[in-house]
C-alpha cells in the first residue's frame, strides 16, 4: 500500500510540474465550456431588422413594438420602399426584414370577423424575409417573429370575444428559453472527460514507455496493476474536480440548472470517467509513442464523439447504419443520460440502460487492456 | 583507451570452471523464441556472488533478450534460469525483489528531484522507512550531490545522471544488479568513476551483470561472455580469452567472434 501511495504522489508531481499538462487539464474544459456556452451559440439574438410599413396603423405599430421589445430583434431601419430590402441584405446590414401589407389594420379586422374564411387578396398579410445563408439563424428568427405575431393575433381575437376559441400554446419543454447551452453542456461534459481521461492517461503511460522508465518499473517488484491504477488515480481525481468546475460554470455562468439528482449525476459521470480512463489505458497498450497516442485518442475518440454522440447532430436523424454504429460510442450513452438527469430532471431509473451499458463497456475495455498490457510483457 | 586504476581493481583469480549449482545466476539451456526466430539459443552459464560479469555481443545477438529474461521481464520459451536462487519462470516476483536494474536509456524521472527519485525507488523496493533518509544522505554525500538533493534530475549533466541512476539501482542492496550499457554516451572520466562505483558495489558482495559495447570495459570484468547469434560462443576471463583467440586485446577477440555472425541486426 505504501508503494502505491508513493506512486500516486509521483504521478501528481508529473502533472503539477508540467505547465502544459496543467493547462490542458484545467484550462481546456473551462475555456471550452465558456467558448461554446457563449460564443458558439445557436441562439438567435439581436438580429438586425428592417421594417417596411406602408400601412402605419395601430396594429402595425403594436406588432413592430413587440418585435423590437425582446432581445431577438434590433430594429435598425424603417424603410421607405420595399426595393431597399434587397440591397440591405446584400450589404449585410440586416439579417431580417418585415414587410406589412397596405391597409393592414383594416384588412385584419375585416378578415378576423369572418371566421374560417380562406385568406383572400385583402387579407392582412405580413411578409417575413430572413437571410437564410445561415439556415439555422433564418429559421429561428422566422419562428420567433411568427410567434410574436400570432401571439398578437390571439390577443386580438380574445378581445373580439369569439366563443370556443382554441388558443394553441407553444411550450418549449425543459429548455423554455430554447437556449443552446442546455444542449451543449452535456455534450461538452462527454467530450471533456474523454479528452482529460483517455488522452492524458494514454499519453502519460506511453511517455514512460518512451523514456524507458516503464521498463525499470516493470523490472521492479511493483505489480503492473498497481502501476496502472496509480497512473489513473490522479486523472480520476482531476476529472472529478473538472466535473465540479463544469457544473458550477454551467449553473452560475451559463444558467443551466441541474434539474435532477446531483448525487446520481456525479455517480453517473464517475462511471463514464472510468470508461474514459480504461480507453486511455487501451490506447497506451496499442501504441508506443506519445504522438501516436495523441493521434489515436484525437482521431479515434474525439471525432466519433463530436459526430456520433448526439452532441452536435441528433442521432435520430442519422441513417440507420450510423445510428447502430453510434451505440459503440460511450459518449453517446453518457450524453443521453446526462440530458435526462441534468436537464430533464429524470430520476435514476430512467437512465438505468445508459448506466448498464457504460458499466459493461468499462469492464470489457478494462479486461481487454489489462490482458494486452500483460501479454506485452511476456 | 582507459587506464585501470590499480587502487580499485579487484585482484582477479582465474578460477574457471565456476558455477556448478552454487552461482547467484544459473541458466541451463535458456531459450527464447519469437515465432520462428530463436533470439536466445540454449545458453547455459553461471555467475558467482560478487562477480563482475561482462555480457557482450553485437547488436541483435540476443543479449537484451537474455537479460530481460533474467530480470523477470520476459518468460523463457525453454530451459531454466535461476537468479538469486529463484526460478525466473515461476517466481519472477521474488527475482525482481532481489535485483536492481539499470536500463539502457536513462531511466530516472526527469521531472522529479534527486531526492524524490531516490525516495520513490526506495519505496518501490520496500526499503524500511527509517532507513531511507539516512541512506539517501549517505549516498548523496558519496556522489558529491548533497547540494543537488532538491534539484530536478533533468538539470543534471548526463554523467551525474548515470551515476545517480546506478546508485538508485543498488539503493536497496540487491543481490545482483543488471546494467544494460550503463556508460553509453558518457565521457571517459565519468566512465572511470562509474567503474569505480561498480567495483565498490562488487566488493560489498553485489553481483554485477553488465552489458557493454566498450571493449576496454570488458577488460575490467572478472569474466566475460560473448554472444553470437543467440549462443554464447566464448566465456572466460579476459586474459584467458585473449590467449585462447591469440588476440592482443578484447577488441580483437570480439571482432574474431562477431565475424562469424550470420544474423542480420534485428
Amino acid at each position: 500500500m505504501k508503494q502505491f501511495f508513493a506512486f500516486i504522489k509521483k504521478e501528481f508531481y508529473h502533472i503539477f510540474r508540467d505547465i502544459r499538462t496543467m493547462l490542458l487539464i484545467i484550462g481546456i474544459p473551462v475555456a471550452q465550456i465558456l467558448i461554446i456556452g457563449f460564443a458558439v451559440s445557436t441562439d438567435v439574438k439581436h438580429v438586425k431588422t428592417a421594417i417596411y410599413d406602408p400601412s402605419h396603423d395601430t396594429s402595425t405599430r403594436q406588432i413592430i413594438q413587440r418585435l423590437g421589445a425582446g432581445e431577438y430583434f434590433d430594429i435598425i431601419r424603417i424603410l421607405q420602399s420595399p426595393g431597399e430590402i434587397d440591397d440591405l441584405f446584400k450589404k449585410g446590414e440586416i439579417g431580417f426584414a418585415v414587410v406589412f401589407s397596405e391597409n393592414f389594420a383594416g384588412n385584419l379586422y375585416h378578415t378576423a370577423g369572418i371566421a374560417g374564411q380562406a385568406r383572400n387578396d385583402n387579407a392582412a398579410s405580413i411578409q417575413l424575409i430572413a437571410d437564410a445563408s445561415d439556415p439555422n439563424q433564418g429559421t429561428v428568427a422566422t419562428a420567433y417573429a411568427s410567434n410574436i405575431i400570432s401571439g398578437y393575433q390571439q390577443e386580438l381575437m380574445q378581445q373580439q370575444s369569439i366563443p370556443l376559441m382554441i388558443i394553441p400554446e407553444v411550450q418549449m419543454l425543459y429548455n423554455p428559453s430554447m437556449r443552446s447551452s442546455y444542449n451543449f453542456v452535456p455534450g461538452l461534459m462527454g467530450l471533456i472527460f474523454i479528452l482529460i481521461c483517455a488522452m492524458m492517461t494514454s499519453i502519460a503511460i506511453v511517455r514512460e514507455k518512451e523514456t524507458g522508465t516503464m521498463e525499470v518499473l516493470l523490472a521492479s517488484p511493483v505489480k503492473p496493476v498497481y502501476i496502472i491504477v496509480a497512473k489513473m488515480t490522479p486523472y480520476f481525481i482531476l476529472s472529478w474536480v473538472n466535473l465540479i468546475i463544469i457544473l458550477l460554470i454551467s449553473v452560475y455562468v451559463l444558467r443551466v440548472p441541474i434539474a435532477g439528482n446531483l448525487v446520481w449525476l456525479n455517480v453517473f459521470s464517475l462511471i463514464f470517467i472510468l470508461v474514459a480512463l480504461s480507453l486511455g489505458l487501451l490506447i497506451s497498450t496499442l501504441v508506443n509513442t506519445q504522438m501516436a497516442a495523441l493521434l489515436a485518442s484525437g482521431m479515434g475518440l474525439m471525432m466519433p464523439i463530436m459526430i456520433l454522440s448526439g452532441m452536435l447532430f441528433p442521432i435520430e436523424s442519422m441513417p440507420k447504419a450510423l445510428q447502430w454504429f453510434s451505440c459503440i460510442v460511450p459518449a453517446r450513452w453518457y450524453i443521453s443520460g446526462v440530458r435526462k438527469i441534468m436537464i430533464e430532471g429524470a430520476s435514476v431509473r430512467y437512465i438505468l440502460t445508459e448506466m448498464a451499458v457504460l458499466i459493461g463497456m468499462f469492464i470489457a475495455i478494462l479486461t481487454i487492456s489489462l490482458k494486452n498490457f500483460k501479454t506485452r510483457l511476456a | 583507451m582507459l587506464e585501470i586504476n590499480t587502487n580499485i581493481e579487484k585482484p582477479y583469480t582465474p578460477t574457471p570452471p565456476l558455477g556448478g549449482r552454487g552461482g547467484v545466476i544459473e541458466t541451463i539451456d535458456l531459450t527464447k523464441c519469437f515465432g520462428n526466430f530463436t533470439a536466445v539459443d540454449h545458453i547455459s552459464f553461471s555467475v558467482e556472488k560478487g562477480e563482475i560479469f561482462g555480457f557482450l555481443g553485437a547488436n541483435g545477438a540476443g543479449k537484451t533478450t537474455a537479460m530481460r529474461m533474467l530480470c523477470g521481464l520476459s518468460k523463457p520459451t525453454a530451459g531454466q534460469g535461476f537468479v538469486a536462487g529463484y526460478d525466473i519462470a515461476r517466481q519472477p516476483e521474488q527475482v525482481k525483489k532481489n535485483i536492481g536494474y539499470m536500463s539502457q536509456k536513462f531511466s530516472l524521472y526527469e521531472d522529479l528531484t534527486v531526492k524524490e527519485n531516490m525516495r520513490l525507488f526506495a519505496g518501490i523496493y520496500g526499503v524500511k522507512e527509517n532507513l531511507i533518509l539516512p541512506k539517501i544522505d549517505e549516498t548523496l554525500s558519496k556522489l558529491g550531490l548533497t547540494a543537488e538533493a532538491n534539484t530536478l534530475v533533468k538539470k543534471l549533466p548526463l554523467g551525474w545522471k548515470q551515476k545517480l541512476s546506478f546508485s538508485v539501482a543498488i539503493f536497496h542492496e540487491p543481490q545482483i544488479v543488471f546494467l544494460d550499457e550503463p556508460t553509453g554516451g558518457v565521457d571517459p572520466i565519468t566512465r572511470r568513476q562509474f567503474w569505480k562505483m561498480i567495483y565498490e558495489a562488487a566488493e560489498r558482495g553485489i553481483t554485477v551483470f553488465v552489458t557493454t559495447h566498450y571493449m576496454d570495459e570488458a577488460e575490467y570484468c572478472r569474466r566475460v561472455s560473448i554472444m553470437v547469434d543467440g549462443r554464447i560462443d566464448a566465456l572466460d576471463t579476459p586474459a584467458n580469452l585473449r590467449a585462447q583467440f591469440h588476440a592482443e586485446n578484447m577488441d580483437e577477440v570480439f571482432t574474431k567472434l562477431a565475424r562469424k555472425a550470420t544474423r542480420i541486426e534485428s
